[in-house]
């Protein structure tokens, strides 16, 4: 302390207008002796904070445990709770013989500090909810995410069941720190938990207190868990009706829901049930179009003995996986061994395209039971389309009939409607194209067919193409098309492969030529004649002409070398 | 000499029975080598040896022989048909009941190297997983349709090459943000599954039994964000594949002024020119886009090699840096990528 005589006389403050400046403050103040804390003044504030505490008592007999605490080990700070206030004690030295508990109320201040951590968790929280349900369509994920969220913030135990399908339920349990469990119930027992069919029933949530804990069924929960203290049944919210409820248990008699954790229960049922019925639409929606869709995917293709068949279909990337192309396969009838094929590409895409794309097949299908030729089919599939009354909706097709010739050959028919003409690889390695003309079908009266015949000796190759192929854009530029005499060299250089790598080939240089981004859907149909005899495969490839460009490594097949 | 002529093998342990196998698949012969494959089973071989010691060790030896110029293309894609026939009747011939949870094996986006995920789906589902096989070249939507739809409880995403790594980063986004754990597997990930990890990817696994081993513990691993690994791509990136067009053309339109003959290629030719040119831009944006410059180097090795086998000087692979190099003056990160990939080459 300063004791050097000041420059100018100050007027020096009276004792009593000391003491009152310490009453008049807000904060709580002690004055001790440093020798044995004896207590020499206790300000106003200090009073109301410690009632009853007297100067001339010693600082470690105040009611304040954590004060004679700080005491007894020399600390110079404490916190303490005394009569329902939380009081923060600094020390502060005050001269040699005299220091100073100046003590505050922090009681509002701590429950602030509390209420907002508990406003960060419940908001943190719903904001992870809210992600992680609003992730999957599926449902049996939805359940489970559920009864993670809520086994993980809001209860010992979380179980959600849903509304029963067929007198059955569905529900799913998780157990805080134990795995998912998941099973059915009969639909009868489920009115044992108190709560539960209201809350199926579409009535507002029951509160936690006015279910009786102790009548939730015994099967509800596993033996281990214990006596269930707190029950808590919320409705899920659904599109018309529920989608499900939502039950939360603690364990422990003195377990509680209060009022807030109820709300939070509520909101986060909220967006589970959203989710969950948002998943159960798209199931249903999903398992509607799985219907319709196995009749419109390509078939599985047989293997007719001494024929090898191989196809591949490739839908744009932004339809449903059914699309405007299509192939299909019609085996031999009675009077009739030959197999018949057909590729086809009608105009448009989506459902609408699917739809015609299934009519068309089912006509083939029948102009195949009555052994019509290829050109005979095209000609009733046009008179049969133009009468259905569709104008504006055509289609481009290809129809193969295929039979056995002598000597390991095959033979086949062809006629195409407006239609790529297929491509031939002969086993010299050379690809032509098939002579065939014909008109686009469902668009003329009449229209002109030329169907031609071919015939492929073992290892020679046909293949049917939609125009997706050779109009795939792509290219250094982005925008150039495949085009027909990509294709033929691309075909060349499968010469001698077995049909499925030759198909797999060709898919895999045009996903490479449009890098991957295909808009537009792709169908191949090829028939090949089975090779007799080993393949002639034992030439290393020609030599690269050039310095730069290596035609052998077009296939780029570098990864697998590593 | 065929199989059918030969006794066919008793166990794997078979001095020459990978030769055989080799030779068979080579051949195209469909019927050897999958008689071979139900010997070995009926003799009371474990399939997944058949498949791991048999089929996919043939894969890379097939691999090899066609970098080295002692195979032809089509003699090598005939094998993989062929191999793919052999795993089918190992398939065939062992039921398994799921036990485990439920996984979607697939390739990346532009992938076709189905072979090697074929056989991990198998050995999965031998190690009780029910396993849906997308196979080659799966669209992200289709993936995370087929997500929707099934719910698995992890996807096993293979990547061969490392130029897909950028759609194989868009691939683990979608999966994780469906809440579906990834584990990553295949070389394009590199060495020690480094980019895999940088991707964002949950699990990486060397080979089909690290992800066997892998998935067994500790699975699925608690999904906290899926948007933790941002973007990757730089401005460099992105101006790459802005522009890959661009840069491929002019860099073929400067190699036919310094190298006259380029100008008589057949369309053939000059595509085959451009398709190297693109890989080029394709490694080069791979490696700005996982900031490795071993995603570059590795690649010029590689194709360093391909050129030796097939007789090419590897000055020809230099030129078409230096044509990239050129164009790219102003992108430092980019110039120094190919610095590296010089580097490689002179050594």
């Amino acid at each position: 302390m300063d004791t050097r005589v000041p420059a100018t006389p100050v007027l020096v403050p009276a004792p009593g207008l000391l003491r009152a400046a310490l009453d008049a403050a807000g904060e709580a103040v002690l004055l001790c002796t440093a020798e044995d804390h004896t207590i020499v003044l206790v300000n106003a504030a200090a009073k109301a904070l410690l009632p009853g505490l007297e100067p001339g008592v010693t600082a470690a007999r105040s009611p304040l445990a954590e004060l004679a605490r700080a005491i007894a080990e020399g600390t110079s700070t404490f916190t303490d709770e005394y009569l329902g206030r939380q009081v923060l004690g600094h020390r502060r030295s005050l001269g040699d013989d005299h220091y100073g508990w100046y003590l505050q109320d922090i009681t509002e201040e701590i429950a602030r500090a509390q209420e907002f951590q508990a406003e960060r968790d419940r908001t943190l929280f719903l904001a992870e909810a809210s992600r992680r349900l609003s992730a999957s369509l599926h449902q049996r994920r939805c359940l489970r995410t559920t009864v993670e969220l809520a086994a993980a913030h809001l209860a010992d135990a979380a179980v959600v069941v849903l509304p029963a399908r067929r007198r059955q339920s569905e529900w799913m349990r998780l157990i805080a720190g134990e795995s998912v469990e998941e099973g059915m119930l009969r639909e009868n027992v489920l009115g044992e938990v108190p709560g539960f069919e209201e809350a199926l029933g579409g009535f507002p949530p029951i509160p936690s207190r006015w279910l009786d804990a102790s009548q939730v069924p015994a099967w509800l929960l596993p033996e281990g868990f214990g006596p269930v203290g707190a029950l808590l049944v919320t409705p899920l919210p659904g599109n018309a009706e529920p989608a499900g409820a939502l039950i939360l248990a603690r364990r422990g008699p003195d377990a509680v829901f209060s009022a807030e954790d109820e709300m939070l229960a509520r909101i986060f049922a909220a967006r589970a049930g959203a989710a969950i019925s948002a998943a159960a639409l798209y199931r249903d929606q999903v398992d509607t179009t799985a219907i319709l869709q196995a009749d419109l995917l390509p078939p599985e293709l047989p293997q007719p003995e001494g024929v090898e068949l191989i196809g591949s279909y490739q839908a744009a990337k932004d339809a449903l996986r059914i699309g405007g192309d299509f192939y299909d396969v019609f085996g031999p009838v009675d009077d009739s061994p030959e197999t018949v094929v057909a590729l086809g590409d009608v105009c448009g895409k989506g459902p609408e395209a699917a739809v015609l794309t299934g009519k068309v097949r089912q006509t083939l299908r029948a102009l195949r039971l009555v052994n019509a030729d290829p050109a005979a089919m095209l000609t009733v599939l046009n008179r049969a389309l133009l009468g259905s009354g569709r104008q504006h909706r055509f289609v481009t097709l290809v129809v193969a009939a295929i039979s056995r010739a002598e000597h390991g050959r095959v033979r086949i028919c062809l006629a195409t409607g407006g239609h790529p003409a297929p491509l031939l690889l002969r086993a010299d390695g050379t690809v032509e194209p098939v002579e065939v003309s014909g008109t686009l079908i469902g668009v003329v009266p009449h229209i002109s067919v030329g169907p031609a015949m071919v015939e492929l000796a073992p290892g020679e190759l046909c293949l049917m193409y939609s125009d997706g192929l050779t109009e795939a854009r792509g290219g250094p530029s982005g925008t150039e098309q495949y085009g027909e005499s990509r294709l033929r060299d691309a075909l060349a250089s499968c010469a001698g492969m077995p049909g499925t790598a030759a198909v797999e080939r060709v898919r895999q240089l045009v996903s490479d030529w449009v890098h991957g981004g295909v808009r537009d859907d792709i169908a191949m149909l090829a028939v090949r004649a089975p090779s007799r005899t080993k393949l002639s495969l034992m030439d290393t490839g020609v030599a690269p002409v050039s310095p730069f460009a290596i035609d052998a490594r077009r296939g780029d097949r570098r990864g697998r070398s590593r | 000499m065929t199989a059918s002529t030969t006794t066919p093998p008793r166990s794997l342990d078979d001095p020459d029975v990978g030769e055989r196998y080799l030779r068979l698949v080579g051949d195209g012969d469909e019927y050897g080598a999958v008689e071979i494959v139900t010997a070995l089973l009926d003799n009371g071989a474990d399939p997944a040896r058949v498949m791991l010691d048999l089929i996919a060790r043939t894969q890379s030896r097939v691999g090899e022989l066609w970098a080295a110029n002692e195979w032809s293309i089509a003699r090598e894609h005939a094998a993989t048909a062929i191999s793919e026939r052999a795993l089918a009747a190992v398939s065939a011939r062992s039921a398994v009941r799921p036990t485990r949870g439920r996984i979607t094996v697939a390739c990346v986006d532009g992938e076709w190297h189905a072979l090697p995920v074929r056989i991990l789906g198998e050995m999965l589902r031998l190690d009780g997983w029910r396993v849906d096989f997308l196979g080659a070249n799966v669209p992200g939507p289709h993936l995370v349709t087929h997500l929707h739809q099934t719910g698995p409880d992890a996807v096993a995403l293979s990547c061969m090459l490392a130029t897909r790594l950028p759609r194989a980063h868009a691939a683990i986004t979608a999966c994780r943000s469906v809440g579906v754990p990834v584990i990553a597997g295949g070389p394009g990930f590199g060495p020690e599954g480094r980019w895999a990890h940088r991707l964002g990817a949950d699990a990486w696994a060397p080979d089909a039994e690290g992800a066997i081993r892998r998935l067994a513990r500790e699975w699925p691993p608690p999904i906290e964000d899926p948007y933790r690994t941002g973007f990757l791509g730089d401005d460099e990136y992105t101006y790459l594949m802005r522009h890959r067009g661009e840069l491929v053309q002019t860099a073929m339109t400067r190699l036919t002024a310094a190298y006259p003959p380029t100008g008589s290629y057949s369309r053939r030719q000059h595509d085959s020119t451009l398709e190297d040119l693109g890989h080029v831009v394709d490694f080069l944006a791979a490696a700005l886009y996982v900031a490795d410059e071993q995603v570059f180097t590795d690649f010029v090795a590689w194709t360093a090699a391909v050129l030796e086998a097939r007789e090419v000087p590897p000055v020809a692979l230099q030129i078409g840096l230096t044509l990239m190099r050129d164009q790219l003056r102003d992108y430092p990160a980019a110039i120094a990528i190919i610095d590296a990939g010089v580097a490689t080459l002179r050594r």
